[in-house]
């Protein structure tokens, strides 16, 4: 799994072949033109499905044989530069062609195509899809989506920042040690906040720092939060995307907490299953709620994020209660060497 | 008034503050728009400042309910962010002060006060983003709020306009049009003068009367039955779909 996304300035990077979603749009992709292929083949429409099955016979062992060999020699392929990549990736896929095309020969028909013309055609789905993993790369690249983020971030972070220092204005006459407490768990929210959140971080730390926000959150509403926390199955080594509890944590205050006045439970659930792991909040939520749009913005904009890292793989989910919201995000269970 | 508790020590260290130049008493903090009603009652006041989010009851909400005090105060409002509350306040030149509020701007604002009289109801719908939670009515020298979920119906009869709940009624002074622009989710108008909540109606009922026959809308919670006008009839036809 790539462990950073730096692309600040585009410069375009092959797939991870080991992603399931990476694997199975490959997939879907060589069998959506081999399908055309045959369609501008067959001359008649009632002749096509014998044309398919027929070009399937390479099609399918090629495609599979390559999904192997890629998988295998992701990390080799990573190492190398864009353009070394590319060309690796070419190479590969004609010399399988060879392969299959010399020892292959019983799968295919009695009187086979010259080699050059598998050849030519291999070179030219190959590039297609490099092609389109290249653009969808930048489509989604954090450059592309900053602009976005920082207007989304700026939506919400105001109303919590002006709080919390009119919260520790009013501790400092009264109570300078907790003041100073207060303004140590700021100095630490803002500079993750504002640093660089482009690779991803374990999850032990993304868990200190949701801490630290409801700690702060606490100051200001007293016993009107209350935090429950089910991390005792944890995989605290788990690489995440930075700030992907926080921002969450912020809407169940905001939207969960603030509008009523008895006291609610925010409730923080992290686990991990079968290769995944879990992370499921929920706060009180009543029906007529109002400022829906912010809420809307920050989930759109951890799901964007999710994909980017991790594609197909994760998922986010909400859903309404009785009088519960929960967001449940499942993702890899990418384990990090650093913690 | 604020409803978190640090905001209200931070407010209580200011005033004492400005309070070396100014003469002032302060009257007491409170979390909540119903305790601020409360303690206005017994302890009439010359100025309230107000915090605009609030649960249950924003601030805003609270000054239109402030108005129906025998000595209505002046009112500043303190807000940290709200952009749309920020733009409204200098829309309608009402006094406001930003969170961490500073003791030199608090001052000004107080001084200011002297002169000062209670803002004014058009000017508080002006600033009223959502529905009211409540409506108020003046009941025996009390201020009575009646939450909106409890309405079943409004009716208006001459000046007034009598306000059913399941409970009882209230006679408060507002217009119905007003009314139904404000709460178009929650009530629907089934007579010239008359608006029943959705979430109460039962189902409809014909009845003949003086010879012609009309629809009558069956509610929940009282027996009362409330006519429905000929111009409304599209109304029965919504609601049995």
């Amino acid at each position: 799994m790539a462990r950073s996304i730096n692309q600040n300035a585009y410069s375009g990077a092959l797939p991870n072949f080991r992603n399931l979603g990476i694997a199975l749009r490959i997939v879907v992709i060589v069998n959506v033109m081999a399908l055309a292929a045959a369609i501008v083949q067959a001359k008649d429409l009632r002749l096509l499905w014998s044309v398919l099955l027929e070009s399937s016979a390479i099609v399918q062992p090629l495609l599979i044989l390559s999904l192997f060999a890629l998988v295998a020699l992701n990390d080799l392929l990573k190492r190398l530069p864009y353009y070394l990549g590319v060309l690796a990736v070419l190479a590969i896929e004609l010399v399988l062609t060879t392969l299959l095309y010399t020892f292959g020969q019983p799968l295919l028909d009695a009187d086979p195509a010259p080699l050059t013309r598998y050849w030519v055609l291999v070179a030219l789905a190959t590039g297609t899809l490099l092609l389109y993993f290249d653009l969808r790369g930048r489509a989604l690249s954090p450059a592309f989506t900053e602009a976005r983020l920082q207007a989304l971030q700026a939506r919400i972070r105001p109303h919590f920042l002006f709080n919390s220092i009119n919260a520790v204005l009013s501790l400092i006459r009264q109570n300078p040690k907790r003041a100073e407490g207060a303004l140590e768990d700021m100095a630490d929210l803002f500079r993750v906040l504002m640093a660089d959140n482009r690779s991803l971080s374990s999850l032990a730390r993304e868990v200190n720092l949701c801490r630290q926000y409801l700690e702060l959150e606490q100051l200001r509403l007293g016993d009107r939060l209350q935090v429950e926390w089910h991390i005792d199955n944890m995989p605290a080594d788990a690489l995440v995307p930075p700030l992907v509890l926080q921002p969450l944590l912020e809407n169940a205050v905001y939207h969960g907490i603030e509008p009523r006045v008895e006291p609610g439970v925010v409730s923080i659930n992290v686990y991990s299953a079968r290769g995944q792991v879990h992370a499921v909040l929920r706060n009180p939520y009543r029906q007529e709620g109002d400022h829906h749009a912010g809420n809307k913005m920050a989930l759109a904009n951890i799901r964007e994020r999710l994909q980017l890292h991790f594609d197909a793989e994760a998922t986010l989910d909400t859903r309404i209660g009785d009088d519960t919201y929960q967001v449940h995000i499942a993702m890899p269970y990418v384990k990090g060497s650093d913690s | 008034m604020d409803d978190e508790a640090p905001a209200r020590s931070r407010m209580h260290d200011v005033l004492a503050d400005c309070a070396q130049e100014l003469s002032l008493e302060i009257a007491g903090d409170v979390a909540s728009g119903r305790a601020a009603l409360e303690l206005l009652e017994r302890v009439p006041c010359d100025v309230v400042l107000l915090d605009v989010r609030m649960p249950e009851m924003d601030g805003i909400e609270l000054a239109h309910h402030l108005l129906k005090l025998d000595r209505p105060p002046a009112v500043i409002f303190a807000t940290a962010y709200d952009v749309y509350a920020l733009k409204a306040f200098e829309v309608n030149a009402v006094d406001y002060l930003l969170k961490p509020i500073r003791a030199a701007r608090l001052k000004e604002a107080l001084a200011r006060v002297r002169t000062a009289r209670p803002p004014r109801p058009e000017t508080l719908r002006e600033l009223q983003r959502v529905p009211r939670a409540h409506l108020s009515v003046q009941e025996r020298g009390k201020i009575e709020l009646i939450p909106i979920v409890d309405v079943v119906y409004l009716k208006a009869e001459l000046k007034y306009l009598t306000v059913r709940t399941v409970k009882g009624e209230h006679l408060i002074e507002e217009s119905l049009a007003r009314l139904e622009e404000e709460y178009a989710e929650r009530f629907v108008r089934v007579h010239r003068n008359c608006l029943v909540a959705r979430a109460a109606i039962r189902g409809f009922e014909r009845t003949a009367k003086d010879g012609e026959t009309h629809w009558v809308v069956l509610l929940s919670g009282i027996e009362e039955k409330l006519p429905v006008s000929r111009r409304q009839q599209h109304v029965v036809r919504e609601f049995s779909r």
